[in-house]
């Protein structure tokens, strides 16, 4: 290069981005401008995550769809048929499956979201971006698993002949929500995993308990009326049962809804708030 | 001119020693809660582990870089140079004080931060120029180039876990030199691997450099920073000791020519043998020592038991841990070694003058019974010992702390 080129870049230097980092001031809650600067980041980890999860597997991204198949069956083979659980009329595998669609998304992608930090050390130490990329990609790699149970879901109501209502446009909404809710905590998890790892114990436990006080297995209906108002609590009863309203319609619970999104809000809201608190000492600690 | 790299009172402190920070688990946090101790008393408690463990890495750091300039970071390990660096490049917050970057920054500490053994070449080369903060159309624009540089044409759609370590590390390198940014920081830990690869590294390093980037480069091989860079600044233990010319920091870093004898007395060993002394020394007229100087390495030892099959031998390693030489007493006829009565033993080795390079070398003894056991296997009795090339063979082009840790080739060769 020659010595004028070369002048030239150090005038562009000077006019260019200014970068100021101080230790007594704080961030912003969320640094949308500065995720946005890393949305190819955000895409090219997302991939990545799809990508290497199914590499050398012999039925690659069939394992998709299988994990939620097979507990469809033996949830039929044994609540359906053997305790008889009470579906409302409609036939079990489909009632099971509309509800373990949700489910499975979001628990896959809280328990992939809490792991990731601590996945990504080797990042984390050796280079800098937002940090919350990496949660973000993790939970939002479990979005394309959702696609393909929903192509599966379609074929399973053709197959049942449940007759689609215009109760369907719920799912956009209901998905979104229990995305936001799985980000949520998956976020706030994987920052605390970073300091106390007794997290990555704690997270399938939680995730099992969970699912048995969420009507995946069983509808919302069979808890006694008098404990409908403590049972919406539960975020995902919102969620999951008004995702069945939407699949075989009827009347959706709004308040239960209402208490999912304003769980997933304030959920968010904490977990970016200490995201933000403890992301300054991610590479010291992790 | 406003200075392109500005930083004002910057430093950092970890606590260590048993209490760190928090408790690390949930147990701990809630024995700790529950635990009957007053409130004072678990105060006080606090604010005595928090004096007593609080190291400073890096403390009241001052100084300006201009743009253009190519500035090296030198200090002894542990003096906070990466810790430096880390701060700088973001990966690490400060613990106070502020710093001001104008420009596109790029920060090297690692090639291959990110790359993921099950992806294919082609896959790594998007993901890890994104990880380095490149945008896709950058890298779309910049592929074919990475590609033929690395030289894996015939492999961009394998996966990197079939490459040579080779293979990978040439990737690795391609992507990251084809970031561009105005504001360079790279760590020296660039610059392992083969000799071939070290020099593409400084070759790249040096285009940046004459591009009119702004380059902050650690090591500690001064050789490197004397050939890169014309600034430096000096760390040692956390404070900037020095910040001006190359020249400057050279004389400063570099110990002077080490004492003319090192020496270990202490008692190392097992039953059957115990080593009480090791010592290397110069064999030079006015018994100093440098690369001109002949030097003996001795080691005196008690055998307490008689034994047979002993090994008595040394590593010469190099300031990076290179095995330079690897010698042993009695390795020169195949008969059976002689069984050793009980006493004292004192053997000696002499390196000639105009073999080692400059440098800081460190003798690590290895004895043993041949097949039956270690007696002597790591850092027990082991000396340091620095030279420098003030007189000799070696010093026409290079200054006294040049060329180091190599071993010269003999001098004494004809030449037609």
């Amino acid at each position: 290069m020659s010595a004028s080129a070369a002048a030239r870049l150090i005038d562009a230097q000077l006019d260019g981005p200014v970068l100021t980092v101080d230790a007594t001031v704080s961030r912003p809650l969320f640094g949308v401008t500065e995720l946005w600067t890393y949305h190819e980041l955000l895409y090219f980890l997302t991939v990545r995550d799809l990508k290497v999860r199914y590499k050398q597997t012999a039925l690659g991204v069939i394992w998709i769809v299988m994990q939620p198949l097979l507990f469809t069956l033996v949830f039929t083979i044994f609540l359906g048929h053997v305790a008889r659980v009470d579906s409302g009329g409609i036939p079990y595998p489909v009632f099971a499956y509309a509800a373990l669609l949700p489910w499975s998304f979001f628990s896959s992608a809280v328990a992939n979201g809490a792991g990731s930090l601590v996945g990504s050390a080797h990042l984390i130490t050796k280079v800098y971006f937002p940090r919350l990329v990496i949660p973000t990609a993790a939970v939002a790699a479990r979005l394309v698993d959702v696609a393909i149970s929903l192509a599966l879901l379609g074929v399973m109501m053709v197959w049942y002949r449940i007759a689609p209502t215009r109760n369907l446009f719920m799912i956009p909404p209901l998905l979104a929500v229990t995305g936001l809710l799985a980000l949520a905590l998956g976020t706030w998890l994987s920052a605390v995993n970073v300091r106390y790892r007794d997290v990555g114990v704690m997270v399938p436990v939680m995730l099992q308990v969970w699912m048995f006080v969420s009507p995946v297995v069983y509808s919302s209906r069979s808890v006694p009326a008098k404990w409908h108002a403590l049972y919406i609590l539960n975020p995902l009863v919102g969620l999951i049962e008004n995702f069945r309203t939407a699949v075989f319609g009827g009347a959706f619970d709004w308040p239960a809804f209402t208490v999912s999104v304003v769980c997933a809000v304030a959920l968010l809201l904490e977990a970016a708030r200490m995201f933000r608190a403890t992301e300054r000492g991610f590479a010291d600690v992790i | 001119m406003q200075p392109i790299i500005r930083v004002e009172e910057l430093g950092k402190s970890y606590r260590i020693g048993e209490r760190q920070g928090p408790p690390r688990s949930l147990r701990e946090l809630f024995s700790e809660r529950v635990s009957f101790r007053s409130r004072s008393e678990r105060r006080a408690r606090a604010a005595q582990a928090a004096s007593s463990t609080e190291l400073w890495a890096l403390r009241d750091i001052n100084f300006d870089v201009q743009a253009g300039d190519v500035v090296g970071i030198v200090g002894r390990n542990g003096s906070g140079k990466s810790t430096l660096l880390k701060i700088l490049s973001r990966i690490s917050e400060p613990t106070c004080g502020r710093f001001q970057l104008r420009g596109r920054i790029a920060s090297l500490l690692e090639v291959g931060t990110g790359f993921h053994p099950e992806l294919t070449g082609r896959e790594n080369i998007y993901l890890n120029g994104a990880i380095l903060g490149m945008r896709r159309e950058e890298i779309a624009r910049d592929f074919d180039e990475i590609v033929s540089f690395a030289e894996v044409e015939r492999f961009v759609d394998t996966p990197v876990k079939h490459y040579s370590s080779g293979m990978y590390m040439r990737l690795a390198f391609s992507v990251a030199s084809q970031l561009e940014s105005e504001i360079l920081f790279v760590d020296e830990v660039l610059a392992v691997g083969d000799a071939a690869f070290q020099k593409k590294c400084m070759a790249r390093m040096r285009a940046a450099a004459h591009a009119g980037r702004t380059v902050l480069f650690v090591s500690h091989n001064m050789a490197a920073v004397t050939a890169l860079c014309d600034k430096a600044i000096a760390l040692q233990q956390g404070a900037l000791i020095y910040s001006g010319d190359v020249d400057g920091a050279v004389g400063l870093y570099d110990v002077p020519a080490g004492p003319d004898m090192v020496e270990w007395n202490g008692s190392a060993g097992d039953e059957d043998v115990q080593v009480v002394r090791t010592w290397a020394r110069s064999l030079a007229a006015d018994g100093t020592m440098h690369t001109a100087a002949a030097i003996e390495i001795g080691v005196e030892l008690d055998v307490l038991q008689p034994i047979e099959q002993f090994i008595l031998s040394f590593w010469l390693l190099s300031s990076y841990d290179y095995e330079l030489a690897y010698c042993r007493y009695d390795d020169n006829d195949n008969s059976k070694p002689p069984l050793i009565p009980p006493g004292r033993m004192v053997k000696r080795w002499i390196i000639p003058a105009d073999t080692l390079g400059a440098g800081t070398y460190t003798v690590r003894w290895a004895l043993g019974l041949h097949m039956i056991k270690h007696i002597i296997n790591g850092p027990e009795g082991s000396l340091t010992f620095t030279l420098q090339n003030t007189q000799g063979v070696g010093r026409r082009f290079v200054s006294p702390q040049g060329r180091g840790f190599v071993s010269l080739l003999r001098p004494n060769w004809e030449v037609r």
